[in-house]
């Protein structure tokens, strides 16, 4: 299993589209391909509609993106959450530390206030 | 200056092959596996072992992909220490094979065909939800994986809330919200109960204490309900498989075995709401058993170093349930400290209640210990320094400790004599105002020389009678266990009030309401540290079944629907709790003494009957009044209120004078158990002036609750 990046900037903000499992297996590679995309003065969207299952590992790296990007004052919202991706952060806790907007039209909303 | 880049270490090279893997001598500490760059850390302890291996499993997989033996200079002193690259650790588990003698006369009873459960492992997969059948072949049932400890807690710590100012409140993680009408999204689970907090808050209480969570096996019991047929579980866990690692079951996202985090997410949240967290743990035997038990863990690895065993090799049985955790052993002494630290470090647990502590203070030979080494290393130790450690100071052999254990000035108890004396009171028994009066008082003559909240005050807890149930059956009723109602305590102390279990007499059941508020009064404003057991502030019942332990069902789970069809003794419980909080001179430290210490012109506690300031302590008295003087509240650092408790456990009603408040003072009332809701319950800070200033007249099996305070003007 692995999981597929795309990217494409909508005014400033980086849409990235990933599709897949973030587990232990892909995070590691995940994670460095998502890092550069955290700059300042851009706000990183992360599309996980594609994302069937975020493991312990996955949850991980998306917690750290976040804090990098805090580092830099900027922010990640996650969008398109699965219904068990949803619960699994809620019961753990991560739901807690990310902007989350049911799609990228709410995201859109939101950034474009 | 700052430097940002990660820095690689020169030890994160493998040095050699084993088994196809990649590895080099690991490090000793700590033990058990922990991810180091580009791999895993394993460390395990095996004193007479003659060959250790370490066994890795792909996640579920019925065999294992391999086996990698420790050479021996991975070996320093009976530590082998290994460190494998290029691991997947998620999707890991991974245990231990030791070869060495099996001579039980020497103690010694190696396996080799068993693959063993690390002692350190902090996550174990194998029953990640709860009664799942398992595959009963299983070479390896509870496995060890590897565990990253890096939640992020942001501020919170341990919350210290003084001793003297907790109410606990015990509970089970899974009984709490099981029930279909808990209306949470995960019933049963870590994330059930955070959903619970709201409720936890309104009660008023800021302590739970949960039932065991250290990973166990709900499946070993292995009677059915004779009725129908079904199996029982291990519901309470008194059983532990792995001390390290919170109980998977209990975790929605055990199946992802993401229980850390939720179990974290749960005390952080818990500590937000200002509420602590108290483990109850079991030290004192494991699930392995005696001779004929399964071999999990210790006793593959050094059964004598872990176990108290006879000089014939055989295995004490001061627990009662098999075995005896040799626990002032030096290493085990090791094992327990490490474990209780890693707690409160990477759980942020307040407290701990020691299950059979008695068994805590004897010597490997069974002998206890005036100065046990082990007690007195948790009383000192830097991290644990302000932990709530609590005792219940009795083990199964008969050696009983309350007001005795010893303490180093740290360790509170489980005051069992609390209990059966309140029970014993209210009940309606002669010969107890004076036995009521002291334990009021914090019992002094068990804890002079120590706090008052070295007194963990109850009436009922998870093993024995509910509050309702205490007040409906005069006796167990423990069929449904399977053991012909041979098992459960039968000092009950309990009063059906005329009528065995369900009544549909009105006169019944009220004076059952009254009974339990008495209890619930006496409970609430004795000096010490009161606990309250889960669903007793809504009268949960157990059908009179006093030994729940394997009950996972109904007849244990907290019924919501109670909240509000006894919704009066639930805001009763509320109010008596916001009451306590309100009142310092009820949390006082030190035991009152009866004089008059600030020059109040009171003493700090004083004792009253039927005549103001004229006790009947005789045989044949059944009430007793004792105010509390407000200027000694915290030892006279804080101002408060004079309160006064009048307990009327005799069936007829009595006039009780009062006694005289300073100029200006009068009597308010709080709280009387004899009138009909919403009469005789004042909000805390509301209550109204009492039309007779002098006296009052108490109800048959009733308690009275006032406060003396200046007589609001106009």
């Amino acid at each position: 299993m692995t999981v597929k990046l795309s990217s494409r900037t909508e005014g400033d903000t980086t849409v990235v589209v990933l599709e897949g499992e973030i587990n232990s297996t892909t995070s590691g590679g995940l994670q460095a391909q998502l890092l550069p995309f955290v700059g300042e003065g851009s706000r990183l969207l992360i599309d996980l509609s594609g994302v069937s299952y975020v493991s312990s590992a996955g949850l991980r790296t998306l917690l750290i993106v976040h804090r990098r990007a805090q580092q830099l004052r900027t922010g990640v919202i996650l969008v398109g959450l699965s219904e068990e991706v949803r619960f699994v952060m809620s019961a753990t806790g991560f739901l807690d530390f990310f902007e989350i907007e049911d799609d990228l039209d709410a995201a859109r909303e939101r950034t474009g206030r | 200056m700052t430097v940002q880049e990660t820095r690689e270490r020169v030890d994160a090279f493998p040095t050699r092959r084993i088994g196809g893997y990649r590895v080099r001598a690991g490090r000793p500490f700590p033990y058990g596996a922990h991810p180091v760059p580009g791999g895993v850390n394993f460390s395990v302890y095996s004193d007479r072992a003659t060959a250790m291996r370490l066994v890795l499993f792909e996640k579920g997989a019925p065999r294992p992909v391999a086996e990698l033996e420790f050479p021996p200079e991975f070996r320093i002193g009976s530590v082998y220490a290994m460190t494998v690259f290029d691991l997947d650790a998620e999707n890991l588990e991974y245990g231990f094979r030791a070869d060495g003698p099996f001579d039980p006369r020497t103690g010694d009873r190696f396996d080799a065909g068993k693959v063993l459960s690390d002692p350190y492992a902090r996550l174990v997969s194998g029953r990640d939800v709860w009664g799942r059948e398992p595959d009963w072949d299983d070479v390896y049932p509870y496995r060890a994986n590897v565990l990253e400890d890096d939640f992020d807690w942001g501020d919170d710590t341990p919350l210290g809330i003084p001793t003297e100012d907790l109410v606990i409140y015990e509970t089970h993680v899974r009984g709490f919200t099981r029930h279909p009408s808990s209306g949470v999204s995960a019933p049963g689970t870590y994330a059930g109960l955070r959903e619970k907090i709201p409720y936890l808050k309104d009660l008023g209480v800021n302590c739970v204490e949960l039932l065991p969570v250290f990973e166990f096996d709900e499946l070993d019991n292995p009677r059915t309900d004779p009725a129908t047929g079904e199996r029982l579980h291990n519901y309470w866990g008194y059983n532990t498989v792995s001390f390290f690692a919170p109980k998977a079951g209990y975790a929605a996202t055990g199946r992802f075995g993401m229980q850390a985090d939720e179990f974290k997410t749960l005390v952080r949240e818990l500590h937000r709401a200002g509420i602590e967290v108290v483990l109850d743990v079991v030290f004192n035997h494991t699930a392995e058993g005696n001779e004929d038990g399964p071999t999990i863990s210790f006793r593959g690895l050094d059964n004598a170093t872990y176990y108290m065993l006879t000089p014939q090799g055989e295995y004490y049985n001061f627990s009662g349930t098999g075995n005896t955790v040799n626990c002032n052993h030096p290493v085990v002494r090791d094992f327990v400290l490490s474990c209780l630290r890693y707690w409160v470090s990477e759980y942020h647990i307040d407290g701990f209640r020691f299950d059979l502590a008695a068994i805590l203070d004897r010597a490997p030979d069974g002998t206890p210990l005036p100065n046990p080494p082990l007690l007195e290393q948790l009383a000192h130790d830097p991290i644990l320094r302000h932990t709530k450690l609590i005792a219940e100071a009795w083990d199964a052999a008969g050696l009983y400790q309350v007001g005795a254990f010893p303490n180093y000035g740290r360790w509170s108890e489980w005051n069992g004599k609390y209990r059966d004396s309140v029970r014993r009171f209210i009940k309606g028994e002669p010969g107890l105002v004076g036995e009521l009066a002291t334990r009021m008082a914090g019992s002094p003559d068990l804890y002079g020389g120590r706090t008052a909240s070295a007194s963990v005050n109850f009436v009922t807890a998870h093993d024995g009678f509910t509050l309702n149930d205490l007040v409906s059956y005069n006796d167990k009723h423990n069929e449904a266990n399977g053991e012909d109602n041979r098992d459960g305590g039968n000092d009950n102390h309990s009063w059906n009030c005329g009528e065995e279990g369900p009544s549909a007499s009105a006169h019944v059941r009220d004076l059952r309401t009254r009974q339990m508020k008495n209890m619930l009064g006496i409970l609430l404003t004795s000096q010490g540290v009161p606990m309250i057991l889960a669903g007793d502030e809504v009268g949960r019942t157990q059908l009179g079944n006093n030994n729940g332990y394997c009950q996972d069902n109904e007849l244990s789970w907290f019924d919501w629907g109670l909240v509000e069809a006894n919704a009066e003794l639930l805001e009763f419980t509320q109010r008596l709790i916001a009451f306590r909080h309100a009142h310092p001179v009820l949390r006082t430290v030190d035991h009152p003494v009866g004089s008059d210490r600030v020059g109040s012109g009171f003493p700090d506690i004083s004792w009253h009957g039927v005549g103001a300031w004229r006790p009947d302590w005789s045989a044949h008295s059944r009430v007793v009044g004792l105010m509390r003087c407000g200027r000694h509240a915290k030892g006279g650092a804080v101002a408060d209120d004079h309160v006064y408790i009048g307990i009327n456990a005799h069936w007829e009603s009595h006039d009780l004078e009062l006694p005289g408040l300073p100029e200006g003072q009068a009597w308010h009332l709080f709280a009387d158990t004899s009138l009909a809701a919403p009469h005789g319950l004042a909000e805390v800070g509301a209550e109204s002036e009492l039309h007779h200033p002098g006296r009052y007249h108490l109800g048959p099996h009733a308690l009275v609750i006032l406060v003396g305070r200046d007589r609001r003007t106009g």
